[in-house]
């Protein structure tokens, strides 16, 4: 089940720790921002202004030529309701969609299984991180989990001479046939098989890989290039994943946030250059969450945990520009001293769900959401 | 020498028992016996507690590490690696998955650790203080709102987990039990909490407040009075599903893998006589841990377990670290090291809800499988770290060997451990492109080292290793 270039696929970019909303999307001419933000405010001419309301710190600059190409969706207000303020608890509704219990399956782990219900393909999702996160989980369904460079991937990464590796991997494979019956060992075969076969067909990614395009040496510009050479081989992979952080910015946060986006925007820049010089860029979409936004008042170094937030989505086929409004910032609309969500997430995840992975969104996403129109 | 029965009896109780062992520890306690053996494990009183100055030298920021999962894993995970009293640190890694508690909503690892330390005091001693205890336990208070349970408004959380999971199992109480315990608990609350920032961390402590307490008449599993908590602790422990139910959780713990817990009710035992065996020492020794922990080892059906246990990912990298040594000192890199458990799907001090951790088969994927195999096999083929040159050095000694001798050698002193004709053959195979292993010269010799780190290598990538 090989896809055609025209399957859409989806990029999701976790940005792990609780992103700074306020400092992201900067009101500028709210005197309330100026109130609370004493210590960590964004001084005017550092300010990238994109409208009479809003301006991304000069940090996001590349991001601001996406917004001025119309390519960058920006959802204000994302959340949900009563939120509880701990990251892994609020990764886990994110991953999840369940608000009220812990859910046991991923939204993208539901996903992959409506693409690939067989198993043909162990690499339909493919995720850049140290684990698997929690989104990409669900009983029954392979996934790709690459942790370091994609050029090792594969167990024994350790074992780097050629034949002694082809050597040892054909070993693992035979002492891993799958006996019928016989339980968990049979599991465990099928388990270790999938993998492999996964590290089989990503091994070819890196060497069909030719790009002009330089990509900066951070963890996040690592990960983009693994994601654009598996793109790039036509492999059918329909959702990758990756994480960057940590963004959980309390103390020192001017120079932290500063660094964090500043990678980020490098490496989607280089993202962005390479898919479309390779033709390859109108079947993709980005989507940048995290899991809250922080408090509207600073601490005096930093911020801390907070609720409502911003998500993006840009690619090509994205309808850029502001989807609902930044809730209000004034004392008694806050909650706990936080920006009051005004979105679900879920509307989001529905909206990509249904108008580019042409998928029912509700049994996913557990539940019907208003649907945001950032999508052509 | 001791027999080779006797190591591989003993292995397997260091295996279940504690985290595994070396086999220089093996022959040790082998000399000295199976049952001194489980009675040195059981009183563990006797041996020195780890040394967390230690910790706190090289890594300060484990003693109030705050929020942060690396520093409040580097803790558990020193403690883990390092101490001489493996049952003690195992019963307590036990309760940690039945009175799963997460860092998720406690958002504090300071009070998770303190909770583990609950459970290494008072984890092998009576199980109805030790409910009493958990039930006294802030962390546990506020991970189960029972801070929100108050005597005008009931909150059932607390009160249900406690007859669900924590004692009695579905199917042994009803909602009125339930209402009733919970009201029985209204006004057990923790001082209210400094915030976090920026005045620093202090410890939760335990409040009753008998103004926010119910102290009208319940009715509850038959009994009926002005209960208070520890009423309804003493009433839950009488129960015959209260002995059944803990005893299921040891017989999955420490003997094979049951069905999920919420199963429980619906599927019986794989092996009911020694649940019931287990459950009537339990009684009869009114709550005691030891003598049902006794009962269990020195079992028949205990012994017959070897390898019907997928090994968690805890008992993965600690079995591992400690097997390797190297790593007695908490230097730098260890916060990778303790995020290993979560790379597996065992984030520690954060179990995914209540009802703790899946076991079994639901400890494999795809990621998980490629996380451990590549951990264990990373480290067993570090021909430098001392525990592996132990191996080596044993080979050593044995001298000149045939491929076949090679993949027997390795696999003994690597459990001993017991494979599949069809992985033995494949592992022999392996070691064939060698031919024979000489030591005589430096070269040969170290020739011959790096071929055993690559044989342990694959060993370890086995099925069968996964299981303890």
């Amino acid at each position: 089940m090989t896809a055609t270039q025209k399957d859409p696929v989806l990029v999701v970019l976790q940005l792990t720790g609780g992103n700074d909303y306020l400092n992201t999307l900067i009101p500028y001419n709210n005197p309330l921002y100026r109130d609370n933000r004493k210590a960590v405010g964004i001084g005017d001419n550092q300010i990238l202004q994109l409208d009479k309301t809003y301006g991304f710190p000069s940090y996001l600059a590349p991001m601001k030529q996406f917004w001025d190409e119309g390519k960058l969706a920006i959802m204000h207000g994302v959340g949900y309701l009563d939120s509880p303020r701990s990251h892994f608890r609020s990764m886990d509704i994110w991953h999840t969609c369940e608000a009220d219990k812990v859910g046991t399956e991923g939204w993208l782990g539901r996903v992959v299984r409506e693409f690939d219900p067989k198993k043909e393909n162990v690499v339909t999702a493919v995720s850049f991180g140290p684990c698997l996160f929690r989104a990409l989980a669900a009983p029954g369904v392979p996934v790709a989990c690459v942790a370091g460079p994609l050029e090792t991937y594969g167990f024994l990464p350790g074992i780097q001479e050629k034949t002694q590796r082809l050597a040892v991997l054909e070993r693992f494979s035979r002492m891993y046939t799958p006996i019928p019956g016989s339980g968990v060992m049979e599991y465990i075969g099928t388990t270790g098989q999938d993998s492999l076969k996964g590290a089989d067909i990503l091994k070819v990614a890196p060497a069909k890989y030719k790009s002009e395009v330089k990509y900066p040496d951070t963890a996040i510009g690592r990960k983009l290039k693994g994601i654009a050479q598996v793109h790039f081989a036509d492999l059918g992979t329909r959702v990758f994943y990756c994480d960057y952080g940590s963004f959980d910015t309390h103390a020192g946060q001017s120079p932290l946030h500063a660094s964090l986006w500043g990678a980020i925007n490098q490496g989607l820049e280089a993202f962005m250059a390479d898919l479309r010089a390779h033709d390859k860029a109108d079947n993709v979409i980005i989507l940048m969450f995290s899991e809250f936004g922080r408090r509207v008042r600073d601490n005096g170094s930093g911020t801390d945990h907070g609720a409502a937030g911003a998500t993006f989505v840009l690619g090509e086929r994205v309808k850029g520009g502001h989807y609902g409004d930044m809730p209000s910032l004034e004392a008694k609309k806050l909650v706990q001293g936080d920006l009051n969500p005004n979105m679900d997430f879920r509307g989001i995840y529905s909206t990509i769900l249904d108008k580019w992975l042409h998928l029912d969104p509700v049994p996913i996403v557990n539940g019907t959401y208003e649907h945001v129109a950032f999508l052509h | 020498m001791a027999h080779q029965d006797d190591i591989a009896l003993i292995a397997h109780l260091m295996r279940r028992a504690g985290f595994g062992a070396g086999r220089d520890e093996l022959e040790a306690r082998a000399a000295k016996g199976y049952d001194a053996t489980v009675e040195e494990l059981l009183n563990f009183e006797a041996q020195p507690p780890v040394d967390p100055y230690m910790l706190l030298r090289y890594q300060p920021a484990a003693l109030l590490p705050g929020g942060q999962p690396p520093m409040g894993n580097v803790n558990y995970m020193y403690y883990l690696v390092n101490t001489k009293r493996p049952l003690e640190e195992k019963m307590a890694l036990f309760w940690h998955h039945v009175f799963a508690t997460g860092n998720s909503k406690v958002d504090n690892y300071d009070q998770m650790l303190e909770q583990i330390d609950l459970f290494r005091h008072n984890g092998m001693g009576n199980y109805r203080d030790l409910l009493l205890k958990v039930a006294r336990n802030p962390t546990m208070i506020f991970w189960l709102d029972n801070n929100q349970n108050h005597g005008t408004e009931v909150n059932e959380n607390w009160g249900r987990e406690l007859l669900e999971l924590f004692s009695l199992g579905a199917g042994n109480y009803t909602e009125v039990d339930v209402r009733e315990a919970s009201r029985a608990f209204t006004g057990w609350n923790f001082e209210t909490k400094l915030p976090r920032l920026p005045y620093g961390r202090f410890p939760w402590k335990f409040e009753y407040r008998p103004e926010d307490h119910d102290d009208g008449v319940k009715a509850f599993l038959g009994h009926k009075g002005n209960f208070n908590g520890e009423d309804i602790i003493d009433i839950v422990v009488q129960q015959p599903a209260c002995a059944k139910f803990i005893c299921r959780h040891l017989y999955n713990f420490f003997v094979a893998d049951e069905p999920q817990v919420p199963a429980w009710n619906l599927e019986p035992p794989r092996d009911p006589e020694a649940v019931d065996m287990l459950a009537a020492t339990f009684r009869a020794n009114k709550c005691e841990m030891k003598p049902v922990l006794h009962a269990l080892f020195t079992s028949d059906f205990f012994k017959n377990a070897r390898f019907k246990h997928l090994k968690s990912p805890a008992e993965v990298v600690v079995g591992t670290l400690r097997l390797t040594g190297g790593y007695e000192v908490p230097r730098p890199g260890y916060g990778e090291l303790s995020m290993q458990p979560s790379y597996m799907g065992q984030d520690l001090l954060n179990p995914p809800s209540v009802e703790g951790w899946h076991t079994g088969q639901e400890w494999i994927n795809s990621g998980a499988l490629m996380s451990r195999i590549n951990f264990v096999a990373e480290q067993i083929g570090n021909t430098s770290l001392p525990g592996v040159q132990a191996i080596v050095s044993r080979l050593k000694a044995k001298g000149t060997m045939e491929p076949e001798q090679l993949v027997d050698s390795c696999l003994d002193l690597l459990g001993p451990m017991e494979v599949g004709s069809e992985t033995k053959e494949e592992l022999t195979e392996y070691a064939r492109q060698w031919g024979e292993i000489r030591w005589d010269t430096a070269a040969q010799s170290a020739a011959a080292t790096k071929h055993t780190g690559e044989l342990l290598q694959l060993i370890v990538a086995t099925r069968e290793y996964q299981f303890a």
